[in-house]
């Protein structure tokens, strides 16, 4: 039981990095465009696509992770400057309903090019293989690497954020957007750049992840989703609300997986419980939103 | 839409044609022997209902959700778990799927309502996958894939299950909720919830309880949609959690702005407009209509904005802002 609450309990967290490395991007332009960007979940989805293809194009595992990250950043600059930057200055309703067309369009266009079924990424074998983090638990490596490399990435980021004079301009472009304008910042650029950066994390996390999921047409959907709901509790616009929230969120999620059928036993019969169990365990993050929302409207970390 | 002919715009001649060819549809579909085209028209009216419920609060209240399908769904259940027991009376379903949507609307709309912009787009999403995780584990009721209803609705002395009476229940249902639309909006509730829209804060300052109205109309929209739902069970035979899916609350939002956000008959154009769209390009592309379709979405945000409302007014409609 406790090495089965050890390997959940990293599969939480790794889920929560997961999340985190598309709620990170997506709150930074919410935060500082006021943009919402259905579409986000597209370039998690065609980063696991350009692994696919780069991995085998170059033969080299690391390789074809390195060039399919920068793919995609590259992908989310030019989706930026053609579409995207148009939309900043429209209403929410605008943005909803291009980023909805453009995710239809993505779907289709991955199916097309890369054909409808599902593609694995095989792991190279000094990845496959496992390690033990404890004596007598094993862990896979690759598993353990991308939490590593998330770890990194987040912290990084929290590098660039306060340390330097970049993260400087993008915090003050969230408090006060005119005002960083007005000082004579290119604003224009400090976008690109925030949604380049947004658009390489969310690639990230699908080349990551690619090897242990499936690659398929509308994979970033429910990542999306489950990113949204780090953002609302985490508050728009705050890294650092969406890095606990989603931690939080990767880890109840993955915990209620594994004991809401038994906790379900404790006041229903077994058959109840096997039905409802899982269902709740769905619905769980849902329900702490809800939560969240009655005691604190903003999120955790957000403004008022 | 006023009955004195004399007053009457473009768009209100436009309305008079699409309600007579609406009308004359089961006689075109009985003389022609196509049945197809009453089954397609029957989704377009369905659509066309649920889009105008969404218009109330998306067009009037200026509150994009983005998680309005998840009412089809709980209607559509409402129905199908009462047909899936051997009920199948539609003087029961119709209002059991009403106050249920309604129920849930209620619940969602008071706690998404405490946010704005952004938050509420995201959160009436967030909750719609809950409710379609929720359709997922009904194991009983056929979970994932759904469940087929055995029969569909009477309602006295009308059968839904035959494809001419179906339509014509879809119709009346249609022609009342855009008279009742026009009613809601255009009354003093209605003007405070569009006067929320442009300007919150002065409303608030009149001294207007701004929430509670949104409320109210969250609630109906929601309800409203939930009798939708109830009708889309019946027209497909069918409930699944496919009803709910996020892709399909997006269609409903595309309806709405297709047919002109702000207008009464707009989502009615829309679903119409939306249904043969997309019936065609699958006949010409196959299962690639997204490929064109998508695009299409994207340069009706950045250009259409007002959808055929736009239409009408390079035809010299009214511009002087009544609902017709």
């Amino acid at each position: 039981m406790s090495t089965l609450l050890i390997e959940n309990t990293l599969h939480g967290i790794q889920l929560g990095l997961l999340i985190f490395l598309l709620a990170a991007g997506l709150t930074l332009v919410f935060g500082i465009m006021d943009m919402v960007n259905l579409a986000h979940g597209s370039l998690y989805m065609i980063g696991a696509y350009f692994a696919y293809t780069l991995i085998g194009m170059t033969g080299s595992f690391i390789l074809g992770v390195f060039l399919a990250f920068f793919a995609t950043l590259a992908f989310g600059i030019v989706l930026e400057k053609f579409v995207l930057s148009t939309l900043y200055q429209r209403d929410h309703l605008d943005q909803v309903l291009a980023t909805f067309g453009l995710i239809l369009f993505f779907n289709k266009m991955v199916q097309v090019i890369w054909g409808p079924a599902g593609l694995s990424i095989a792991l190279p074998p000094w990845l496959a293989q496992k390690i033990e983090i404890l004596p007598g638990v094993p862990y896979p490596l690759y598993r353990l690497s991308i939490t590593l490399v998330s770890l990194a990435v987040a912290a990084g980021l929290w590098y660039l954020i306060t340390q330097t004079r970049t993260g400087m301009l993008i915090r003050a472009g969230a408090s006060n957007r005119k005002m960083v304008s007005a000082l004579g910042v290119d604003i224009k650029w400090l976008f690109t750049l925030v949604f380049g950066l947004g658009a390489g994390l969310a690639g990230l996390a699908g080349v990551m992840y690619a090897p242990i999921s499936t690659v398929f047409s509308g994979m970033g959907e429910e990542v999306l989703i489950q990113a949204f709901v780090v953002i609302v509790i985490g508050g728009i616009g705050s890294v650092r609300g969406a890095f606990i929230a989603s931690l939080g969120l990767g880890l109840i999620d993955t915990l209620g997986r594994l004991f809401l059928v038994d906790l379900c036993k404790l006041v229903m019969s077994a058959a109840a419980a096997s039905t409802v169990g899982p269902a709740l365990a769905s619905m769980l993050i849902y329900l702490i939103m809800a939560a969240v929302l009655v005691w604190r409207p903003t999120g955790l970390f957000g403004r008022s | 839409m006023s009955l004195d002919i004399r007053s009457w715009g473009v768009r209100e001649i436009f309305n008079f044609l699409l309600i007579t060819i609406l009308a004359l549809v089961p006689v075109y579909s009985w003389m022609s022997g196509n049945t197809f085209i009453i089954t397609l028209v029957t989704r377009a009216l369905v659509y066309a209902i649920a889009a105008m419920s969404l218009n109330l609060i998306m067009g009037y209240g200026g509150l994009v959700s983005f998680g309005h399908a998840m009412f089809l769904g709980i209607g559509g259940y409402a129905a199908g778990i009462m047909a899936f027991h051997g009920n199948t009376n539609g003087l029961l379903q119709f209002p059991l799927a009403f106050f249920v949507a309604g129920l849930f609307a209620m619940i969602i709309g008071a706690l998404s309502l405490r946010t704005r912009g952004v938050y509420f787009i995201m959160i009436t999403l967030a909750f719609a996958q809950m409710v379609y995780f929720a359709g997922v584990g009904l194991e009983a009721y056929g979970a994932d894939d759904g469940m087929t209803l055995s029969r569909r609705s009477r309602l006295g002395p009308i059968d839904l299950a035959d494809r001419n009476q179906l339509y014509l229940f879809c119709l009346a249902v249609l022609l009342f909720t855009v008279w009742m639309m026009g009613r809601i909006v255009n009354s003093r509730f209605g003007m405070v919830l569009r006067g929320a829209k442009s300007n919150e804060t002065r409303m608030l300052a009149l001294g207007f309880p701004v929430f509670r109205y949104r409320l109210a109309a969250f609630t109906m929209a929601g309800a409203w949609c939930g009798i939708a739902g109830a009708l889309m069970a019946n027209q497909a035979a069918f409930v699944s959690p496919a009803m709910m899916h996020w892709v399909q609350s997006g269609d409903l939002i595309v309806i709405v702005v297709m047919g002109g956000i702000n207008s009464l008959f707009g989502p009615v154009y829309g679903a119409l407009a939306f249904i043969i769209v997309e019936h065609q390009l699958s006949v010409w592309l196959k299962d690639t209509w997204q490929l064109v379709f998508g695009p299409m979405i994207v340069l009706l945000a950045l250009f259409a904005r007002n959808g055929l409302d736009d239409l009408f007014k390079l035809m010299g409609g009214r511009k002087d802002g009544r609902d017709g």
